[in-house]
């Protein structure tokens, strides 16, 4: 359970010799409880306490790292249920099965769709992060040839190493624990090996049992055996079962600090359908599943999976959004047409895209409204002619265009008498189509 | 450490609203737990689906799903009742967007004749929606309202501008009301607030929080949706317990991903998949949210947002 400051300021040396930088051990325990400040700031504090209140301020979802480099994957250390009451912080990694039993080409297929599932949305980088190796056969030496070729043609790709035998696990292990793989599954039966593996290679392990009342007693004996990064899956596969129990098991952890699922999520979406299956996933984006685990992985499919994902995990306080600047397109010069829009990520990326496929290299202004859409900005008095006249003025753009012309987004027209006269002498505003997708048809069209 | 379900006490409870008349009439809504959380109450009625229509050729909409409705979309009585016979659709929605100035201006008298035509070959609820234009919504919903009387519709939109005029004819021709804000808790409880104090009927009342699609400010609307619906439940705040509608499928058929082809954004997939599943996943963020009524427009994302809904009761 979270203490609260009082508590917090009871274990602390109370001798306010502000060595953590704050005026009084007080002041410093309310921050602590706020989570805004590490316990190791106070050097003075005794190691007892400090145990003690690790413990309490530790995240109520452990994070666990699976894979090792700049490809790693972190998730976990969730502290809410809704993502308005702060925000879900390590968006859930996707995961390709890959059967050992599938054909060389099906195999090869697959790491190559993962490798290339890479897209590029409102300026973030989103990919399917993990391979999951899946045990088919029965046969340490044909799971180990699979996690070989997937290590060898995938570098650096988190890998989940997928069987009950711990046999076939440690056949896997031999090739990649070094990448510290996810291990799935520890069960009751086979706990005591699976544990073993997971501690003796440092590896992160997942624990599968049927339902929640199984799933804490499997959890309590393998953190019992000394694993600490543990994974969790409670057998649920219907969307039903993962969003009832996934909702339990975050519940359990954040409002009630139940240390047995105090720990990721872990889910299976495979359906015969790719389309429902898709679906099922997104139950999961959305509702607690911290690495969800796929069939196949179409780009279509994935396209709106990441983007669920992103949309989810995006910050509610504060919208996604750009630097205020003079961006420039292409090789723009001293005639290339200026653009003008707000500073709402999607906007910029969305704007810029359509000029990039235009091929008309432009000046794209992008005013800082706080990063809301054209419509929102204007509705909200922060895209106002006013406001944009002095950006265009200030920023110098006179000086590096020899025309003194701005393009203002359609949905804006009725701004466009009133910034010509804010401009002053001798500026000119054209509106521009509403959509951005009509962008590069309207720039060809203006023959620049 | 023995495991016990965390159970959240609730003493609040989403309104049921009956829409329709006759056996083909469906209810919404009556929940008494966040969306399909049934070990810790009741969810009487599954989330329903409305087909979209509207009053003109979908010229406008992408071939992925103009192409469903290409035999019968350019007669919105015949294409009213191929979703009733053959997509055996939940309910329809009759967007009048030829009403709006900017599209040809029709006659609120020629809107209602249309809607008594679509009335009479169709027995399922109808969701009848204007163009969105505060004025002549004003008048559009006035006249069609009072053609509907007796079959129980739901008209909409009444925002902040034209709520007064809009619930007025609701009222007095019995039927539902659709109340939409932007995108705003506060906003979305104040204009229940104000359709009560002139005397509407709560019950008759649902809260359209303002759709956006996936990837365009899902992420809004859905943050909006559980917040209302959370106080629905906890605050047992009467305000905020009207069934939630998501009207999506205007906002999903506009964005890129369900028009652009693949051969232009091969890192994007096959785009007869994709806009079908643009739209699904969109639907599966809303009911996830909350929704009590959506409005669709392809068959096959409605088919399987059905299906996912019924993996989740
Ligand atoms: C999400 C949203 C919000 C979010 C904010 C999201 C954000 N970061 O901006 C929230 C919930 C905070 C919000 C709040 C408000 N909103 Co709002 N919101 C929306 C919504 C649903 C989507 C906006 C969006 O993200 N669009 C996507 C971006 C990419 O669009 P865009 O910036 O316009 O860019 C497009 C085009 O303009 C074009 N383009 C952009 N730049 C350029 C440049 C050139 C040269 C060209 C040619 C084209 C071009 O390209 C893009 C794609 O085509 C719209 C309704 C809708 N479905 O559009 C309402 C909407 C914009 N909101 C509206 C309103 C009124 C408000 C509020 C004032 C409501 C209120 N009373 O509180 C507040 C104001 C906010 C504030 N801080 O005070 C109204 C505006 C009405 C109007 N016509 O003026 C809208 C249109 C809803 C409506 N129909 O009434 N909103
Ligand atoms: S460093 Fe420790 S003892 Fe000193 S003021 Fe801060 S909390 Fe108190």
């Amino acid at each position: 359970m979270a203490l609260s400051g009082v508590e917090i300021f009871k274990h602390l040396p109370k001798t306010n010799c502000k060595k953590c930088g704050f005026p009084t051990c007080l002041a410093f325990a309310m921050k602590l409880a706020a989570k805004g400040v590490s316990i190791d700031a106070c050097p003075d504090i005794s190691e007892e306490a400090k145990k003690l209140l690790g413990e309490a301020s530790a995240p109520p979802i452990r994070l666990i790292t699976i894979g090792a480099g700049d490809k790693a994957v972190k998730v976990g250390e969730e502290v809410v249920l809704f993502r308005h009451d702060k925000k879900f912080f390590n968006p859930c990694g996707f995961a390709v099965a890959i059967k050992d039993t599938e054909s060389s080409d099906e195999i090869k297929k697959k790491i190559e769709a993962v490798k290339t599932s890479e897209i590029d949305r409102v300026g973030q980088k989103l990919r399917v992060e993990m391979i999951a190796v899946t045990d088919a056969a029965n046969d340490p030496a044909k799971f180990a040839s699979v996690v070989k070729n997937v290590v060898d043609s995938a570098p650096g790709v988190p890998l989940i190493l997928h069987s009950m035998n711990p046999s076939v696990i440690e056949a896997g292990l031999a090739l990649c624990a070094d990448k510290r793989p996810l291990i799935y599954a520890a069960t009751n039966e086979n706990a005591e090996a699976m544990a073993k593996l997971a501690k003796d290679k440092k590896c992160p392990l997942a624990i599968y049992a049927n339902g929640l009342d199984a799933l804490t007693s499997l959890s309590e004996k393998v953190k019992g055996l000394g694993v600490e990064d543990i994974v969790l899956d409670s057998g649920a596969r219907k969307a039903k079962d993962m969003l009832e129990h996934f909702t339990m098991i975050r519940r359990s952890a954040v409002k009630k600090s139940f240390k047995p699922f105090g720990y990721p999520v872990i889910a299976f979406a495979n359906r015969d359908d790719s389309m429902m299956e898709a679906l099922i996933a997104g139950i999961g984006v959305m509702k607690y599943a911290s690495i969800i685990v796929l069939s196949s992985i179409e780009k279509w499919k994935m396209l709106s999976l990441l983007t669920l994902r992103q949309n989810i995990y995006t910050d509610p306080q504060v919208p996604m959004q750009v630097e205020q600047k003079i961006y420039k397109v292409g090789e723009a010069t001293d005639k290339s047409p200026v653009i003008v829009t707000t500073n709402f990520s999607l906007t910029y990326f969305i704007v810029r895209g359509e000029i990039e496929n235009s091929k008309v290299p432009c000046w794209l202004a992008i005013l800082d409204v706080e990063g809301l859409s054209v419509l929102t900005a204007w509705a909200a008095g922060k895209f106002s002619p006013a406001k944009i006249a002095a950006f265009v003025k200030e920023s110098g753009i006179e000086k590096t265009v020899s025309h003194k012309e701005v393009i203002i987004p359609g949905y804006v027209a009725v701004l466009s008498g009133s910034l010509e006269e804010k401009l002053g002498e001798g500026w000119k505003v054209v509106v521009g189509p509403r959509e951005a997708n009509a962008l590069p048809a309207f720039l060809k069209s203006r023959g620049a | 450490m023995a495991f016990t379900i965390p159970k959240e006490n609730y003493n609040g409870k989403v309104y049921e609203v009956e829409l329709g008349v006759g056996d083909r009439a469906i209810k919404i809504g009556g929940e008494s737990t966040l969306p399909f959380l049934s070990f810790e109450g009741e969810m009487p009625n599954r989330p329903s689906i409305a087909i979209e229509i509207q009053d003109l050729p979908p010229n406008d909409w992408p071939d992925t799903v103009k192409k469903v409705y290409e035999k019968v979309s350019s007669n919105p009585v015949a294409w009213a009742k191929f979703c009733q016979d053959e997509l055996k659709a939940d309910a329809v929605a009759l967007r009048l967007i030829s009403t709006h100035p900017d599209q040809k201006d029709t006659k609120p008298e020629d809107a209602a004749k249309l809607v008594s035509e679509v009335l009479n070959v169709i027995s399922i609820p109808v969701i009848i929606l204007g163009s969105e234009h505060i004025e002549k919504d004003i008048a559009v919903l006035k006249t069609v309202a009072e053609t509907a009387k007796g079959k129980n519709c739901i008209i909409g939109k009444a925002q902040e501008e034209n709520h007064k005029t809009i619930a007025a004819v609701a009222m007095a021709n019995e039927h539902k009301l659709i109340a939409m804000s932007q995108l705003d808790v506060n906003l979305a409880k104040q204009l229940n607030i104000l359709l009560t104090q002139m005397g509407f009927v709560k019950e008759r009342i649902l809260t359209d929080p303002m759709s956006s699609a996936l990837g365009y400010g899902l992420e809004y609307t859905y943050s909006v949706m559980e917040r209302i619906r959370l106080a629905a439940l906890q605050q047992n705040d009467g305000a905020m317990q009207p069934p939630l509608v998501c009207d999506i499928g205007k906002n999903v058929w506009k964005t890129k991903e369900t028009i652009a082809a693949e051969a232009e954004l091969p890192e994007w997939g096959s785009l007869e998949e994709r806009g079908i599943i643009w739209e699904a996943m969109t639907a599966a963020g809303m009911i996830m949210a909350g929704a009590n009524l959506l409005v669709m427009r392809h068959p096959k994302a409605i088919e399987l947002t059905k299906k996912l809904i019924e993996e989740l009761r």
